[in-house]
């Protein structure tokens, strides 16, 4: 068996595996509806963002192999860590779900992607800002096509209502953590590597909230919960996924693809 | 992409009736059947016998079903692809497989037929799709060995296609042609990584590989000639320009010198070439297996069709809503 | 459910510019339930991966075509038809499930 690799501490790489591991886990989930989508064209669209998705976290977990120093590429980061060393937020590991929980998550999160990836084209790291030049127009995109359908399922049919008010109960606790800020984003912000995350709220919401009300939904009241797999504590759903995607490279110790 | 002498199968296979027919319709075949001759191209509005029309909504929409179906063995391996570069490589081709699946119900809805009808003719059970996706994919090696062997066949059965007397088929077909070069490129690749670079344990995975899927792809050319009534009407109207045993013995010959380069063995003791004809000889093919598969007991036929059914089904909400939701608009706007 | 609704995507012809100064080509159809997701699934699906495109989508149903001159077997009217989807076509009531 291959056994994991430790990963450095320093708040820049963790900064950036924040970032890589919610792409990477994201596109895992998303990949899930290849062959099962509600019509062929869906397949393709999802498939399309998988795989931008895929692209993004490749380019972000080779930078912050780069800037770790350690000789890790991309492969060895995102599938040799131990659980606690992903840093993925938890919104990105629940499971698939319906359309609507899969729209309402593509929405929320090519929001907070979108923002992110400008903020990050001023970053101080160069090779950072040029990933984010790319990706930014990948997330404007993502969220264009999200946006659209969470207006068609939540002012659709009554049965569409029902399910996209369920999956807005379901994953509204999760947003929150999207806007904590800790001693890593301190650390970004002071070195110019990229935007406190707590500091994009104020916009995700002027951007989410709107359409919500469009979309003839309301996001539930706050809540105390708040889920925490930014710092490796996550929920019962990333070893599953961990597992199925660690599995072969585990399995064939020096293996090569 | 993965075709297959699919006009042969299930209880469709046509006897070609003589009802009483006009002057009118008889001089209209006649035309039709100079314009073929003469290399002509069929457009969507052109008149065509009626046959015609049915033989290429079958072949054309059975293509595109295995597009379709074709994504759920290999999907099967996205999540647990071995490094982001495979993962990456196999989410596109994935991608493209539901891109052609669509460019060709597109090129069957010229025909008068609706997208519904074709699904639902699927889902019934009506109309098949090419056997070999009713195999399982057991292993990451699979997806190599598909990119080599079953694409390699599929492309050998679609070049041809790209001058099918069907000009919306035949531009559909060179769409996908176009895409495909990468799917069989990227397969082989991978396998050549695996044995020139890998593991022992990698090596062996791929030739347990080999093993499964060596004989299933030869079936994907579809029965011999001799049992093959269609293929010749086919033939005569440019729908089908290359015979079964023809494409089958061009794969053998091209695929055995490529296993050589992988240093695989195929799983059949009767290969080898012979010098008189210029071919490999190949062992007796186990046809009992091609029809038990293509009748539905394959290893996974439930399962696939349930995982398309079950998609469809899940979907019509999704569907249901955005025509809704359209709907609406359009009354919003008229008003 | 209202009598008027469809109950499949409508159809959508796809012409692509690749390039600037060429003209758009059709490239085939996909459904779509309303004009802009017909884009997005036209970018999505004829243009992968691919900068500086120009889409255009159109109804099928909304296409007017010339008649290749051949007398129609099966559909009346059907010069004005790009094709004879069956869609296009409305039907007496009775005859709907057809």
């Amino acid at each position: 068996m291959q056994a994991s690799i430790k990963v450095s501490r320093d708040p820049a790489v963790q900064y950036l595996l924040r970032l890589g591991d919610s792409c990477l886990i994201h596109a895992q989930r998303l990949a899930e509806w290849c062959g099962h989508a509600p019509i062929l064209e869906e397949d393709i669209a999802l498939s399309n963002m998988a795989l931008d998705l895929v692209g993004q976290a490749r380019a972000v977990l080779t930078r912050a192999g780069e800037l770790e120093g350690a000789g890790h590429d991309e492969d060895q980061l995102a599938f040799l860590r131990d659980e606690r060393d992903y840093l993925n937020l938890t919104l990105v590991e629940l499971p698939r779900g319906d359309f609507a929980v899969t729209v309402l998550r593509n929405f929320a999160m090519a929001t907070l992607l979108k923002l992110l990836w400008q903020r990050l084209q001023q970053s101080s790291d160069s090779e950072l800002a040029a990933i984010a030049g790319k990706a930014v127009k990948e997330a404007r995109y993502h969220q264009q096509h999200a946006g659209d359908w969470l207006l068609r399922l939540g002012d659709g049919t009554e049965e569409s209502a029902k399910r996209a008010s369920a999956a807005l109960e379901l994953l509204w606790p999760y947003v929150a953590e999207m806007f904590e800020s800790d001693a890593v984003d301190e650390h970004a912000a002071s070195t110019g590597l990229g935007p406190r995350w707590a500091d994009l709220r104020e916009e995700w919401m002027a951007e989410v909230l709107p359409v919500l009300t469009e979309a003839k939904l309301k996001a539930p009241a706050d809540r105390a919960f708040r889920s925490t797999g930014k710092t490796g504590r996550h929920s019962e759903h990333m070893g599953y996924i961990l597992a199925e995607m660690q599995h072969l490279q585990r399995a064939f110790p020096g293996g090569v693809w | 992409m993965y075709t297959q002498a699919m006009d042969t199968m299930g209880k469709d296979a046509p006897e070609p009736k003589k009802p009483l027919r006009s002057a009118e319709e008889m001089l209209a075949e006649q035309k039709f059947e100079t314009r073929i001759d003469a290399g002509d191209f069929i457009e969507a509005k052109d008149w065509m016998p009626e046959h015609y029309r049915k033989t290429l909504v079958r072949q054309i929409s059975q293509h595109a079903h295995s597009e379709v179906v074709g994504m759920l063995p290999e999907g099967n391996w996205i999540s647990r692809a071995p490094t982001l570069k495979r993962k990456a490589i196999l989410l596109a081709k994935v991608q493209d497989e539901a891109g052609h699946g669509l460019y060709l119900y597109a090129a069957a809805e010229t025909l008068g037929t609706s997208r519904d009808q074709l699904v639902d003719a699927l889902h019934s059970g009506r109309a098949k799709y090419s056997s070999i996706f009713n195999y399982p994919t057991l292993s990451w090696a699979d997806m190599g060995v598909i990119g080599w062997l079953v694409d390699g066949a599929a492309i050998m059965n679609q070049v041809p296609l790209c001058r099918c007397s069907y000009a919306p088929y035949a531009r559909a077909m060179v769409r996908v042609c176009r895409e495909e070069s990468f799917h069989q490129r990227q397969g082989f690749e991978a396998l050549l990584t695996m044995m020139n670079h890998g593991t022992e344990a990698q090596r062996e995975m791929v030739q347990d590989a080999v093993n499964r899927w060596w004989w299933p792809s030869l079936m994907m050319f579809g029965p011999p000639d001799a049992d093959s009534p269609n293929s010749e009407q086919s033939m005569r109207w440019g729908i089908k320009r290359v015979s079964n045993d023809d494409l089958r013995q061009k794969f053998v010959d091209a695929t055995v010198e490529q296993a050589k380069t992988l240093g695989v063995s195929m799983p059949d003791p009767d290969l080898k070439w012979n010098e008189a004809r210029e071919h490999f000889d190949f062992g007796a093919i186990d046809w009992s297996e091609f029809w038990r598969v293509v009748n539905g007991d394959g290893p996974c036929n439930r399962e696939r069709l349930g995982a398309r059914v079950k998609a469809w089904d899940d979907g019509a909400w999704v569907r249901e809503a955005a025509l809704a939701n359209a709907h609406k608009h359009e009354l919003k706007e008229a008003a | 459910m209202n009598e008027t609704l469809r109950h499949e995507w409508p159809l959508w012809e796809v012409f692509v510019r690749n390039k600037s100064g060429l003209d758009h080509k059709h490239c085939g159809s996909l459904h779509a339930a309303d004009p802009k997701m017909a884009i997005q699934l036209a970018r999505d699906v004829y243009t992968r991966r691919q900068e500086g495109t120009s889409i255009w989508v159109v109804r099928s149903d909304q296409i007017v075509a010339s008649d290749p001159g051949e007398k129609a077997m099966y559909f009346d009217p059907m010069e004005d038809k790009v094709y004879r989807h069956p869609t296009f076509y409305e039907l007496p009531k009775s005859l709907d499930h057809m």
